[in-house]
């Protein structure tokens, strides 16, 4: 404990170059999953390339990723964009399933009503099958914030700062609190962030609240959980 | 690129293979540590995922698993477990083996609880027993979600051997941080370039086994309701 008080400020200094590090690529791949979830079920052959090229991006190890990256953009090693960018690209093969996934799951008869009522294609879009796959995008945001913040800590091992130079310094040092420290406050990061997506999931789709995200053992399997929330 | 040329160079290069510190030396010892790690790993998840998929029993210690190792930092956890006990193999094999068994727990318990519970029913009303409806019925049907358990733990596995180097135990992270302390950059990119091919590899190898996996009289329906895929995220 006693390590804590004296380092409170080093500790502070990590936890905000983690967050530069873990909130841009969970943002990024929020955003980007979109256009190319979209992309991904206009054309029939798009589909398929798409969840293979990230399923193939999403197998690649961090670490490797970390070392390859800066010869392919011409960064520095140690730069903290090498993975600020990787962490982004996770994100995305991450996200794309679950947006190309939600975007299709709109019930055919709710955007032919859309349509008939004079919804231009951009306004479907945006109006119902964007909102309507809220809660799939939720889902899957909700991984990729988790799984990022615990990731950004793999890049101490090459000397980029973050929660994870805790851990380096700590193993160099024999210091176990200050692993400990890093490791409660990585999990503790992570799951805030995971708090703050939901509330603000909750703020943004008021319709989900009456129903109960949680798919039960029965009702999951007779219908996908979005079209119950949507029709509840 | 030039760098890049540098390392394909060293891969290819006869002399960089034979010898303890050697290519194949090294991808040996990666692939024998990753798949000690997964036995154990699946010899412990597959039956307890089993138990609980057609139970239905214990069904929050899998979602509570499955989400919380995600939020836990490998790295942190390597480096703990290394620092409690002694250096070598032991570490990094009990830290593996505890962050690959909840993709395969959750691989066996989606596989059987994702079976229309009509099927489970007429297996019964035909006169099955317990034994024989998990392995006739369940085990076959839920074969393809347990391999997707199994990709993601592998997976998970291959990147964490690497990691795992940081303690100490060996496997082709040794060139990427013995590269490090020697400022040998094109020896760290070989060393990444392995283990991305290897990783890709076996995630080729799993979509083909998933596929075969499918009984054939599931190829043959129309898939309906699709049931969103259990997301299982890797940590490192």
């Amino acid at each position: 404990m006693n390590w804590i008080s004296n380092n409170l400020g080093l500790i502070g200094d990590r936890t905000l170059q983690h967050l530069a590090i873990a909130l841009p690529p969970i943002l990024l791949s929020f955003v980007l999953s979109v256009p190319i979830g979209w992309l991904a079920n206009r054309f029939r052959w798009s589909r398929g390339l798409i969840l293979s090229v990230s399923g193939l991006l999403y197998a690649i190890p961090s670490l490797p990723l970390f070392v390859v990256l800066p010869v392919i953009i011409g960064t520095g090693l140690r730069d903290p964009i090498n993975v600020i960018i990787a962490l982004t690209l996770y994100g995305i093969a991450l996200m794309v399933r679950s947006t190309a996934d939600g975007l299709a799951s709109a019930d055919a008869g709710v955007v032919q009503s859309a349509t008939a009522m004079g919804f231009s294609a951009v306004q479907r879009f945006w109006r119902v099958e964007l909102p309507l796959a809220g809660p799939v995008l939720l889902a899957g945001i909700r991984v990729v914030a988790v799984s990022t913040m615990s990731l950004t800590t793999v890049g101490a091992v090459l000397g980029i700062g973050s929660l994870g130079s805790l851990f380096t310094d700590g193993f160099q040092r024999n210091i176990q609190a200050e692993i400990w420290t890093g490791i409660v406050l990585t999990i503790a990061l992570a799951l805030l962030l995971d708090f703050l997506i939901v509330q603000i999931g909750r703020l943004l789709m008021p319709w989900t609240r009456v129903v109960n995200t949680g798919s039960s053992r029965r009702g999951s399997r007779r219908s996908g959980s979005v079209t119950k929330a949507v029709t509840a | 690129m030039n760098l890049l040329f540098e390392a394909f160079q060293f891969i290819f290069d006869p002399t960089s293979y034979g010898g303890p510190n050697g290519i194949d030396t090294r991808i040996i010892q990666h692939l024998l540590i990753s798949f000690g790690v997964l036995a154990i790993a699946a010899g412990i998840a597959i039956p307890l995922g089993y138990y609980i998929g057609h139970t239905g029993r214990g069904r929050g210690i899998v979602v509570a698993l499955s989400g919380g190792i995600r939020a836990l930092p490998t790295l942190g956890f390597l480096i703990l477990i290394a620092l409690n006990s002694q250096v070598g193999l032991f570490a990094p094999v009990i830290a593996l083996v505890v962050l690959a068994v909840p993709s395969i727990l959750a691989g066996a318990y989606t596989g059987f609880d994702a079976i229309d519970r009509r099927t489970i029913d007429a297996a019964r009303a035909v006169g099955m027993t317990e034994i024989q409806i998990v392995g006739k019925v369940e085990v076959p049907l839920g074969l393809p979600l347990l391999m997707g358990g199994l990709r993601s733990a592998t997976l998970q596995v291959i990147a964490t051997v690497t990691l795992a180097d940081y303690v100490g135990g060996g496997g082709l992270g040794s060139y990427i941080f013995l590269g490090q302390q020697v400022g040998d950059y094109p020896l760290m990119l070989a060393g990444s370039i392995l283990v991305v091919f290897l990783a890709l590899v076996f995630e080729g190898i799993f979509a083909i086994i998933q596929r075969l996996v499918i009984p054939a009289g599931v190829a043959a329906r129309p898939v309906k309701n699709l049931r969103p895929r259990p997301i299982t995220s890797r940590t490192v």
